[in-house]
């Protein structure tokens, strides 16, 4: 009979102390895993989604916002920028490629993008069937659409007005799909792409119905000059040499009435904003993992003072005191690493159901995948079974047999 | 053949007590007497090596025990010497079967479960082997604990007060499986005790004064 296995019955001999122990190991480990998990996704899907765009241009407004907008599509749009003015920047000899950006719309809150075939190109997109859109209302969605939305190429649908919700649907025209695209792990997954003019007409019809409503604003005077006023909502810019990043934000910031914002500052910004949190709750986990071992630590040191003569009995038996040793240091780490698997299971699974529950699924996450940090858990685990099983497994090692078993 | 010589020990607190020489001959049954307080349970540990005396040495079939590393010490104690406690103490999380085969591990040897029901069924516990201590009876502890002493089939069996708890019908029935033991066991047996009704059975006395 091995040491291990005198440990393993040791553990089984009392259920209810060993399984508040492995509870409690489970749960920091579970809630650290989480917390693995998740920032890693967030960080790599912020990192993923802006990848190849340098610069957003948008109107004037919180910078955050319109990274969020403009790349993650979810917030608002800072507001419109004149289509005229984004030209002239696009044309600027920093820039190698400019993808102008109309937002306003949804489809069952997906949002309806329109952009021109530079987005194709900066996003390396790639259809799965049907094409690319190219005269107006065709559209080409994401996989995530067409599997969430369930709609086929030749389907047709209303676009709403507004990012999200369905009350006020564009009836005048329909939007057609005419390509899906093969799943490309970021947002665009998640967007339902046209060309730009179909935005324009779709709310051009809009103005003329409302005309009756409310006639207060300029667009009640001819539709002609309109088009000279034409906007978009954001220019995404890829740079076409370093030198461009110190010279033509600062030039947009200044010279122009919009304003320029860094996808990749924005998003160490407002991981640095999630970061705090993070770090509160690992601290939190880390604690739970800290008592956890010391309750481990304790119902060792308590068993060991009942089992002491269990193991004076051993030793007269002709265990050596390296076997006893390992006996208890052994219990103490199967607790600890029984805890630590458990909790990783639990961590995956509760992300996992977690990710099944989000509504976004801008930002859905999965507990499917395992990362090689975790390994950090592992061994924080045995660690941690060998910090609390250390002391007693030493008293285990010193015991005075002779003394121990006269006293009885 | 075990030998005694001129052995003493120190307590912590000062006082010394010096234990006369003593010759036992392989498969000889002794007594051990002794009032309370005058070194039986000293001179029973320091026998089985659990206790390192001062001066003197103790030879056990040729083997100078307290001149053997602690390790082998331990392993040679496991071999070669049972001891039964005066309260029969087992491993609760283990069954009796376990308990058995934990002594045959712990010295080394094979896991050989024909000896563990040779044994139980000489003690007439055979059927208990997968109960768990606190299912048993004292009395049937006490049994699995000579079981336990002689699984390894030592050399030496030490009993220390095995009677001093029972009645008299269980403490005559204890000192004959002891003896029994002994005999199919081969090995030397030596009773400690300061219990009048075990002396008549035996011939060999060591008496401390």
């Amino acid at each position: 009979m091995s040491p291990l296995k005198i440990s393993w019955k040791s553990i089984w001999s009392k259920p209810l102390s060993s399984a508040l122990n492995i509870m409690l190991i489970a749960f920091g480990t579970g809630i650290l895993t989480i917390l693995l998990l998740a920032s890693k996704q967030i960080s790599d899907k912020l990192e993923n989604n802006s990848k190849d765009i340098d610069l957003v241009v948008g109107a004037k407004g919180s910078p955050l916002q319109l990274i969020l907008s403009s790349i993650y599509y979810i917030d608002f749009p800072t507001g419109n920028i004149p289509l005229k003015e984004a030209q002239e920047l696009a044309k600027s000899p920093f820039v190698k490629k400019a993808v102008p950006l109309a937002l306003g719309d949804n489809y069952n809150g997906v949002r309806i993008v329109g952009t021109d075939t530079n987005f194709v190109g900066i996003y390396k997109l790639k259809v799965k069937e049907g094409k690319f859109w190219q005269s107006d209302f065709e559209t080409t969605i994401g996989s995530s659409v067409a599997k969430n939305l369930k709609l086929k190429i030749g389907d047709t649908f209303y676009g709403a007005h507004g990012l999200t919700g369905s009350t006020d649907i564009h009836k005048t025209h329909a939007y057609k799909v005419v390509g899906i695209l093969i799943p490309q792990g970021n947002v665009t997954d998640n967007l339902i792409l046209t060309n730009i003019s179909s935005v324009w007409k779709m709310h051009d019809h809009d103005e003329k119905k409302h005309e009756h409503d409310h006639d207060s604003k300029d667009h009640k005077e001819d539709k002609a000059p309109e088009i000279q006023n034409k906007e978009i909502t954001s220019l995404l810019i890829q740079y076409r040499s370093p030198m461009s990043v110190v010279m033509f934000p600062r030039m947009v910031n200044e010279s122009t009435n919009m304003q320029a914002a860094s996808p990749a500052q924005e998003s160490t910004r407002l991981f640095s904003l999630i970061g705090v949190g993070v770090d509160t709750l690992q601290w939190f986990a880390l604690l739970i993992m800290f008592i956890a071992a010391i309750s481990v630590f304790v119902n060792l040191y308590n068993s060991l003072k009942e089992r002491s003569y269990d193991l004076a009995i051993m030793r007269t038996l002709g265990a050596s005191r390296t076997k006893l040793f390992l006996i208890v240091i052994a219990e103490g780490i199967m607790l600890t690493l029984a805890g630590t698997i458990i909790g990783i299971t639990l961590g995956h699974l509760a992300l996992e159901f977690i990710g099944s529950n989000q509504e976004s699924s801008q930002a859905q996450l999965t507990g499917l995948i395992l990362l090689s940090d975790e390994a950090y858990l592992f061994a924080a685990g045995l660690a941690i079974g060998i910090f609390a099983a250390i002391i007693p497994a030493a008293q285990a090692y010193r015991s005075n047999i002779s003394k121990i078993l006269s006293k009885n | 053949m075990i030998a005694l010589n001129a052995v003493s020990h120190n307590y912590e607190n000062g006082h010394k007590i010096g234990f006369k020489d003593w010759q036992i001959d392989g498969g000889s049954q002794w007594l051990l007497l002794g009032a309370s307080g005058s070194g039986k349970t000293t001179l029973l540990h320091i026998l089985t090596g659990i206790l390192k005396p001062q001066q003197g040495s103790v030879t056990i079939n040729g083997t100078s025990i307290y001149d053997l590393s602690s390790k082998h010490l331990d392993q040679f104690r496991g071999r070669n010497i049972g001891i039964i406690f005066q309260r029969p103490h087992l491993i609760k999380s283990l069954t009796i079967k376990e308990n058995l085969i934990m002594a045959q591990s712990f010295a080394n040897l094979p896991t050989d479960l024909n000896r563990v029901r040779e044994v139980l069924t000489s003690l007439g516990i055979a059927d208990k082997k997968d109960a768990y201590p606190n299912e048993l009876s004292h009395g049937q502890l006490q049994r699995v604990s000579i079981a336990r002493a002689v699984i390894n089939r030592p050399t030496l069996l030490i009993a220390d007060e095995p009677t001093s708890s029972l009645d008299d019908k269980n403490a005559a029935a204890v000192l004959d499986l002891l003896i029994n033991q002994s005999d199919i066991n081969q090995a030397t047996l030596i009773v400690a005790t300061h219990d009048k009704r075990v002396k008549d059975a035996f011939t060999n006395t060591y008496e401390l004064s």
